[in-house]
């Protein structure tokens, strides 16, 4: 390989050249494009409050899912502490926060899934009933899946955690995953008050 | 000028590429696995000329069928599938693997990268934006869900409700217009992540913001518009996915469901999209029209913030689609004043461009050519663009011929224009071999007098009167003799597009070696060979000025100087 570099080096050459992580701008840029996304379906379901030409409304079926609430959004702070177990390299510490993440997420879930099934069995409400069950569905559900993608990769990391094959080292990409954790739960701020509160 | 005078070969690895290529099979595997920016890039090109053929065909059978009145070479319902088709196919299988393409190729190289920043996910987006375009054309024989029964999609590219609710678009034909436009703009998204990634992770030692060559900056722009407007696509069409297969209301206006509100969320996609297509065309004028003169750019800060003044801009326009449907006075002003607006930044990059010709000396090769006559149209396309921003106006022309030839004047007068001298220009780069410089000047005059010939005369039926979209006309409307000579510009512009098609066959076999550098340009992709090898830079550049080139030819009055 007869080959050199381009000899261009005045000033940058000496100076340290320190780029951004290229995991947390794509996160980034990937959690702007899921905003809008979230931004188009809130949208229409804030459009489309009280027009429902048949019920039922949401004022008859809804309850405040405060619990599920209350667990998705400390997992947020539980995932954090986790973060900075991992930095300092305490792996047990990390592994038990992690797990409860974990935990956490799951009960929303389990949560949304209960909330579904009374509204499905017991209240009559489908995606295909009115304009409610159509808007509600999609915009809870969309969120949904978002929790359910977040809790897969948290879950394949808890194993790695567990096996032993998650060290300090990996902390970048985990905070990756953590900015995505983040804005699942700071979307469902978003979806509950759409929701729960002006829609109600 | 396969002549180059590039003092840099000591920048270029010399040895030769090794000459067993393998098997027919083994190549094929080659680039069906490949995570090389280069190659995707260039399978992303090829898949937007195969498309740019088969929507340009399409096209001349519509033109065929309008160049005489009461005529039946199509039928009617035949009519409305093709031109849904070459819309659609235009916008989602030429365009965007154009822009996208160009970017897989260049962006890396100009920031004296290796690769982009994901090149898994590189080859991910390319996958589905192809599976995007073989679900859409597998319609034509699956649509109406029997094998071999097939019709492809009618309901126009922009779909409006309530017309593709199940109700009035039964058969399968309209499922896999939505479903391609989902997977194809996954793919889409993908590859927007991907350039900010790399423009921002991956710049060589050196290269600042501000010294990145403008069609980086550009694709930059167009990549973080296209996070939050191919987006809402996406959601809309999810929500026409429920309404057809859940039995959702979103725009079933029999359950409350509005469909005014399709035409929103489309338009909030649709109008920006125009800018994101066309801002990749800018980046290449930004490249060819320096290089050509023999002058820097003129005014590159202000050709940034005019291109992330579109950018902005462009996002709160959308509406001027929809003055027909009945917004009150104030949304029609602000719309108004908003599409009126997007004339500013425009300008300031028409004078700057105008500005770095000015006392340049200028070299008309086909590049060249194909820039300079994009300028003229540009400016053209833009005034019957502020024509139609004015909301009577468009009440009177809304719908009609007259729009259709003011967008094909921005979409092939501007975008296709300016891609055809990105060809000329980086063609030498990807394959090695210039393209016939004689069969590029039959290709651009014959696709410049077919083009003004189609679309100049095809605003005056506008005027006239005659409504898009109809597959047919009665003869005494004074309409019969402008289509007949606009269907015969559509004709002169498919030989042209055929005589490019078979030069870069032609060029690639025949043509002239091309060097590292044939144009004596001055970014950073001419500093390695051409093509270049799998690792783009044997070892990575550093650089201090715009023109890193211009530097290393010119050392005794190096750019870095003044910057």
């Amino acid at each position: 390989m007869s080959a050199s570099t381009i000899p261009l080096a005045h000033r940058a050459a000496n100076e340290d050249w320190v780029l951004p992580y290229h995991g947390t701008v794509a996160m980034a840029a990937l959690i702007v494009a899921e905003s809008a996304i979230f931004t188009i379906f809130v949208v229409a379901y804030l459009y489309y409050i009280g027009k429902s030409v048949s019920g039922p409304q949401p004022r008859q079926v809804l309850e405040l899912p405060i619990f599920n609430t209350v667990c998705l959004l400390s997992s947020s702070f539980t995932i954090w502490i986790a973060e900075r177990a991992l930095k300092k390299g305490s792996m047990g510490v990390f592994s038990l926060w992690w797990a409860l993440t974990v935990v956490l997420g799951a009960i929303f879930l389990g949560g949304t899934g209960l909330e579904w099934n009374k509204l499905i069995y017991h209240d009559g409400l489908t995606i295909s009933t009115n304009l409610f069950g159509t808007t509600f569905y999609s915009l809870v559900g969309l969120h949904a899946s978002h929790v359910i993608v977040g809790l897969v990769m948290l879950s394949i990391v808890l194993i790695f955690s567990l096996t032993g094959k998650l060290r300090s080292e990996h902390s970048k990409q985990l905070e990756v995953l953590s900015l995505y954790w983040h804005f699942v739960d700071g979307v469902w701020v978003v979806v509950f008050t759409v929701v729960y509160i002006i829609g109600r | 000028m396969a002549d180059s005078t590039l003092p840099i070969g000591s920048a270029i690895d010399l040895t030769p590429p090794s000459e067993s290529y393998g098997t027919w099979l083994e190549q094929v595997h080659s680039w069906v696995v490949t995570v090389d920016h280069k190659k995707i890039g260039l399978m992303y090109i090829g898949y937007a000329v195969v498309f740019l053929l088969v929507g340009g065909f399409e096209a001349l059978l519509l033109r065929i069928q309008l160049a005489v009145p009461h005529n039946n070479f199509l039928p009617p319902e035949v009519f409305n599938r093709i031109f849904t088709m070459h819309g659609t196919t235009m916008v989602f299988l030429m365009g965007m693997p154009l822009i996208i393409g160009f970017a897989n190729y260049l962006v890396p190289l100009m920031v004296g990268a290796r690769d982009m920043a994901f090149p898994r996910m590189n080859a991910f987006s390319f996958w589905m934006t192809a599976l995007g375009g073989l679900m859409l054309y597998y319609s034509f024989i699956g649509g109406v869900g029997l094998q071999g029964a097939g019709s492809a999609p009618d309901v126009t590219w922009w779909a409006y409700a309530p017309l593709t609710e199940r109700a009035f678009s039964r058969g399968h034909s309209t499922d896999y217009w939505a479903l391609s436009l989902i997977v194809s703009g996954f793919g889409t998204v993908g590859a927007a992540v991907n350039i900010i990634a790399t423009t921002i992770c991956m710049r060589c030692k050196g290269m600042t913001l501000f010294r990145m060559p403008l069609l980086v900056w550009l694709y930059l722009i167009v990549s973080g518009m296209i996070l939050i407007v191919i987006t809402p696509l996406t959601a809309a069409q999810i929500m026409l996915t429920i309404d057809r297969y859940l039995g959702g209301h979103f725009f079933d206006s029999q359950a409350g469901g509005v469909p005014v509100v399709w035409a929103h969320f489309f338009w909030i996609f649709g109008h920006p999209e125009v800018y994101v297509l066309v801002l990749p065309a800018f980046a290449i004028a930004n490249e060819v029209i320096p290089v050509f003169s023999r002058k820097a750019i003129f005014g590159y800060p202000a050709m940034v913030a005019a291109s992330a003044g579109i950018g902005l801009i462009s996002l709160s326009v959308w509406a001027h689609h929809m003055f027909t449907v009945g917004m009150t006075s104030a949304q029609n002003a602000f719309f108004v004043l908003s599409t009126s607006l997007v004339g500013v930044p425009t300008g300031i990059k028409i004078f700057n461009w105008i500005a770095t010709m000015w006392g340049g000396k200028i070299r008309f090769a086909t590049a060249m050519l194909f820039c300079t006559a994009f300028l003229i149209q540009f400016l053209f396309a833009g005034l019957t663009g502020i024509m139609l921003s004015v909301a009577p106006w468009d009440w009177q022309l809304h719908n009609s011929y007259f729009v259709i030839a003011h967008f094909h004047y921005v979409l092939v007068g501007a975008i296709v224009f300016c891609f055809f001298g990105g060809f000329y220009y980086w063609f030498p780069k990807m394959t090695g071999k210039m393209l016939d410089e004689r069969l590029g000047k039959w290709h651009f005059w014959l696709f410049l007098i077919g083009f003004h010939v189609c679309f100049d005369l095809m605003h005056i039926p506008g005027l006239l009167g005659m409504p898009r979209s109809i597959y047919t006309y009665e003869p005494g409307r004074g309409w019969d003799n402008w289509n007949m000579i606009v269907s015969i510009g559509g004709m002169i512009q498919g030989v042209a597009t055929l005589i490019f098609a078979y030069n870069m066959v032609y060029s690639y076999f025949k043509g002239p070696d091309a060097g590292p550098d044939p144009w004596d340009a001055w970014t950073l992709e001419w500093a390695t060979s051409s093509p270049p090898p799998e690792y783009n830079f044997a070892s990575a550049p550093v650089v201090a000025s715009r023109r890193p080139l211009w530097d290393l030819k010119h050392p005794e009055d190096p750019d870095s100087r003044y910057e």
